[in-house]
């Protein structure tokens, strides 16, 4: 039988505030257990939360970039559970009126073609702390920096119908948090992280088969791993004769595997209830206005403008884009040195290359987009040459300056002068009779070897084409 | 020195006639005298307090004082103070001490007053006779054998014997008035929101409202002229102006409408308290005043709704009492189960229990609409009735009880006949009304309280309203035999 797979996810994102969601303790990760934690966090009896105000913008510049309607007013409510890292014995949450509603984003497929996926809600919501079982000699540690962190949970509709999809979806809004800077999306910290709901039915029929979720995966390659271990599982179970058990699984990233953690019979009751404490969150048109106003172009929007203002392909327009830093970084170089076919392929070639070789961000490059432009202009210019440039690349990589000062420096500029090439073109005229004879003869092949023998002769700083054009005067070509 | 006001004990302290380390001394040696009788007190801080006035009186010296330095108070132990025991009258807290202090306490540090002591309460303010403490029952000291009422029996027992020139209290469903009623003291619940709740333990959040038992309607407002204004800490305290509630006092009332809600004087209402309230409402008619029958509609409803929504919210809040971080943890347990099962179990008294059991099964699934948002429902019907009623008339007034103070161990094993005692107070803090008790009399020889009740923020008239009939009638300044 053809199956078809059905995926929604969850995605928790961590929002970059300085500050705890009701409390004012720092949110910066590494720190000592338990001294970032408040008498608010510690949930100390008496305490009260006070909701930070700036997640409320983050929230609604979510919800603004993915076309979402914005709660007027939304309201926290409690979800009730016992748990020792959870330190009040709830977690303020949103339930049934989220601050975002529905939106949603579009991706790019590997065959190039784009889909829809649907956002049903994002929400507000405080993290818990972090429970540690090595280390305590039998007993759990409890570390509570971490409870009270501000998290936008972004649900999506089940529209992804593959692993691929689902990455595909995650990568996206990964992008997306980080361009309107709501999220560091450091996925190792855990500041972005998914559960996905897994289905299959066989293809063609309407209802959705019965699901499983899989927690707190914190990967894109787990993602793709975790969903493809569990549609071969779910596949097996029904193709065997079996039935899918609503339940919920833990991906195990080592024995690559999902098994069960809690079945619905297990699921707990949360006791969802409004939380006295806090007021229903009021965002007012003039604060969505101001929002809507300080959101950067998107990235659809700007891979957009790049295919038109750059005549970029629509594949290299979207790599350039896939990040904010990536994207400004192009436009600086561009505005700099020009010719954006070439700043692109000096930006996805040797940029990326040397990036990923040394994982480094591009915002962390040693080579400044200022630097790298204007090394370029030095090749629109015919000062080196693209072969030249590559030396001059590692060379500013490298620490030794801007692309100027190595080019003089390592005397790399190239010989513009004609007679200087001629003269050695001379040379190696009066040395290869032959190659000249078969040259002459039609034998088009050979222009390459001569050029090569002068490049060779000036250490590469011919030009090349100068080079073929003397050739061709001087053998009557 | 025991017997002034705090206005008076104010005077008393500016004019040199006495000092706050004299005043506060006298008020320790009285509770060291009197209060093995009472049990009105958890914690006497006799170091601490003594530490305090000596503060006070240089402040006073130097000329740098408020209406309340100096002046000796015990605060209700649901407050968080910083460095001294706060249990709530539980055995969950009986070793917790809190590392902060509550905004009210802080308040009152910042005036200049001076803290004796922390009260004994119902445990985490649940119940309506202080039978539920963990530190035993306090007594009623016009007559040992009764409740002082609760939650914030302490409080009005140590008011009433002189024991503390003032104290604070919390009232979530009548815990200020309903005590202040049976001991024969002025009681003040302000508006929901006036006072912030930081630092005070949360039995029901939507519901408790820091207070003030004292004396008298003046020491009343000295008191809540400390305690109220906005608080950044508490994102249910409002930001509204804060008037000086001692400026009206002595306004002429003359035309004062005052309702007077049939169903609060109708079946279960005791006879020798009506006709104490009656005897009240007349010095109200020669005062000037005109009586207006109305009528609050959905009163019966009140008890149901409010021991829907005060149990739900007590489920939640009390979560945090889980023996992990702070408070009770049982002896070696075996697994997390078991610390949680074991040290709640053995932490929590019955009636705490009870209420958590009620709350959590309000709450769950399949029945939150049919008790807690039925239950908001009503509450909005509760409030709307108080709404038309103060469009007609400025203040309402009632007995505060339906009888004066029961036998300790009456009421103890009947939950219902217990939480029906509270029947004329749980309305107000439903509606987050401000809402007043004060001595109007006796019946059977123990006090009887007149409730008043007013609008929004309309503290400064009830307070009005309360202080010009005590200017007429002398039931505050009565003090039980025995502890004079």
């Amino acid at each position: 039988m053809q199956w078809e797979t059905v995926i929604g996810l969850e995605i928790h994102t961590q929002l970059a505030t300085r500050s705890k969601i009701f409390s004012g303790a720092a949110t910066a990760y590494g720190a000592e257990p338990n001294t970032q934690a408040c008498a608010v966090d510690l949930g100390l009896p008496g305490v009260l939360p006070v909701l930070n105000r700036e997640v409320v913008t983050m929230a609604a510049r979510l919800g603004l970039a993915i076309g979402a309607k914005i709660a007027p007013i939304s309201i926290f409510a409690r979800k009730n559970y016992f748990y020792p890292d959870l330190p009040k014995g709830y977690q303020i949450s949103q339930l049934d009126l989220p601050i975002v509603g529905k939106g949603e984003l579009e991706i790019e497929l590997e065959d190039g073609t784009t889909k829809i996926i649907g956002v049903t809600r994002a929400h507000l919501e405080e993290d818990a702390g972090k429970s540690l079982h090595e280390d305590f000699h039998g007993l759990t540690g409890i570390d509570l920096n971490r409870a009270g962190t501000p998290l936008l949970e972004i649900v999506s509709e089940p529209d992804m119908r593959s692993a691929k999809e689902a990455v595909a979806y995650m990568r996206k809004m990964h992008s997306l948090v980080r361009y309107i800077e709501i999220s560091d999306g450091n996925m190792q910290e855990g500041s972005f992280r998914c559960d996905a709901n897994v289905s299959v039915r066989p293809m063609g029929q309407k209802e959705l088969g019965t699901r499983t979720e899989l927690k707190n995966i914190n990967s894109f390659r787990f993602v793709e791993r975790a969903i493809n271990f569990e549609v071969g599982r779910q596949i097996d179970v029904l193709e065997s004769g079996g039935r899918i058990t609503q339940e919920t699984r833990l991906y195990d990233a080592d024995k690559d595997e999902t098994r069960p953690m809690r079945s619905k019979e297990e699921a707990m009751d949360y006791r969802y209830f409004p939380d006295p404490d806090l007021l229903p969150v009021e965002v007012s048109e003039s604060l969505l206005n101001e929002v809507r106003a300080s959101l950067p172009e998107l990235p659809d929007a700007r891979r957009n403008r790049f295919i038109e203002q750059y005549s970029l392909s629509r594949e290299d327009a979207s790599l350039l884009t896939s990040s904010r830093e990536m994207a400004d970084y192009f436009e600086s170089v561009t505005q700099v040195s020009g010719d954006a076919k070439l700043v692109t392929n000096w930006v996805m070639g040797s940029l990326s290359g040397a990036l990923n070789r040394e994982g480094k961000e591009i915002s962390a490059s040693p080579v400044s987009a200022d630097m790298l432009g204007g090394m370029l202009k030095r090749i629109s210019d015919n000062t080196i040459s693209g072969k030249i440039a590559k030396e001059v690349f590692e060379a500013m990589w490298q620490g030794e300056g801007d692309a100027d000062a190595i080019i003089d420096k390592k005397g790399l500029k190239q010989i513009t002068d004609t007679g200087a090439i001629e003269a050695v073109l001379d040379e190696i005229i009066a040395n290869n009779p032959k190659q000249v004879e078969d040259l002459k003869g039609g034998k088009d092949k050979l222009m390459g070897f001569f050029v090569g023998q002068v490049m060779k002769q000036t250490g590469g700083k011919a030009n090349p084409g100068q080079v073929n054009q003397l050739l061709k005067k001087k053998l009557g070509l | 020195m025991y017997q002034k006001s705090i206005a008076d004990q104010a005077k008393g302290l500016r004019a040199k006639e006495f000092s706050s380390e004299e005043l506060t001394r006298e008020y320790l040696d009285r509770i060291k005298r009197f209060d093995p009788q009472l049990n009105s007190y958890i914690t006497v801080v006799a170091d601490f307090a003594m530490a305090q006035a000596r503060i006070a009186d240089e402040r006073i010296a130097k000329g740098d004082a408020g209406p309340m330095t100096g002046i000796p108070l015990a605060q209700k132990d649901i407050f968080c103070t910083n460095g001294v025991r706060t249990s709530c009258g539980s055995k969950m807290l009986d070793n917790f001490i809190a590392p902060y202090d509550a905004t009210v306490v802080e308040r009152f540090n910042q005036a200049g007053a001076v803290m004796l002591g922390k009260t004994n309460m119902d445990e985490f303010a649940m119940g309506s006779s202080n039978e539920t403490s963990f530190y035993g029952p306090v007594k009623n000291p016009w007559d040992t054998k009764t409740v002082p009422g609760g939650s914030s029996g302490g409080s009005a027992a140590s008011v009433a014997a002189r024991l503390a020139a003032g104290a604070t209290g919390t009232d979530t469903g009548g815990s200020i008035r309903q005590p202040a009623a049976l001991c024969g003291i002025t009681g003040i619940k302000p508006t929901y929101g006036r006072v912030s709740r930081y630092g005070m333990i949360a039995f029901a959040s939507s519901l408790d409202q820091a207070g003030i038992m004292t004396q008298t309607a003046e020491d009343s407002a000295m008191m809540l002229n400390v305690m109220a204004g906005f608080d950044e800490r508490d994102s249910t305290s409002l930001d509204k102006p804060v008037p000086d509630y001692t400026a009206n006092l002595n306004n002429d009332f003359k035309g004062l409408k005052i309702g007077l809600p049939k169903e609060y004087f109708a079946e279960g209402l005791d006879s020798g308290v009506a006709s104490v309230v009656e005897a009240a409402i007349n010095e109200y008619k020669k005062l000037g005043a005109e009586i207006v029958d109305i009528s609050l509609p959905n009163s019966s409803l009140s008890v149901p709704a409010y021991y829907v929504v005060a149990p739900a919210e007590c489920s939640s809040n009390l979560s945090r009492f889980d023996g992990v971080r702070f408070g009770y943890r049982c002896e070696d347990p075996k697994d997390l189960e078991d610390l949680y099962t074991r040290s709640r179990g053995e932490g929590f008294g019955p009636e705490v229990k009870r209420r958590i059991m009620v709350g959590a099964y309000a709450l769950s699934a399949g029945y939150y609409d049919a008790y807690y948002l039925k239950a908001q429902k009503i509450r909005r019907l509760i409030s709307d009735d108080f709404k038309q009623a103060l469009n007609q008339v400025d203040v309402i007034m009632a007995p505060t009880t339906p009888t004066v103070a029961f036998n300790i161990g009456e009421k103890v094993d009947d939950p219902i006949t217990m939480y029906l005692s509270d029947i004329n107070t749980i309305a107000v803090n439903l509606a987050g009304l401000p809402g007043m008790s004060i001595p109007a009399g006796f019946s059977q020889n123990l006090p009887v309280g007149l409730q008043i009740i007013g609008n929004y923020f309309d503290e400064s008239r009830l307070l009005n309203v309360a202080h010009q009939y005590q200017q007429v009638t002398d039931w505050h300044t009565q003090i039980p035999k025995g502890f004079e």
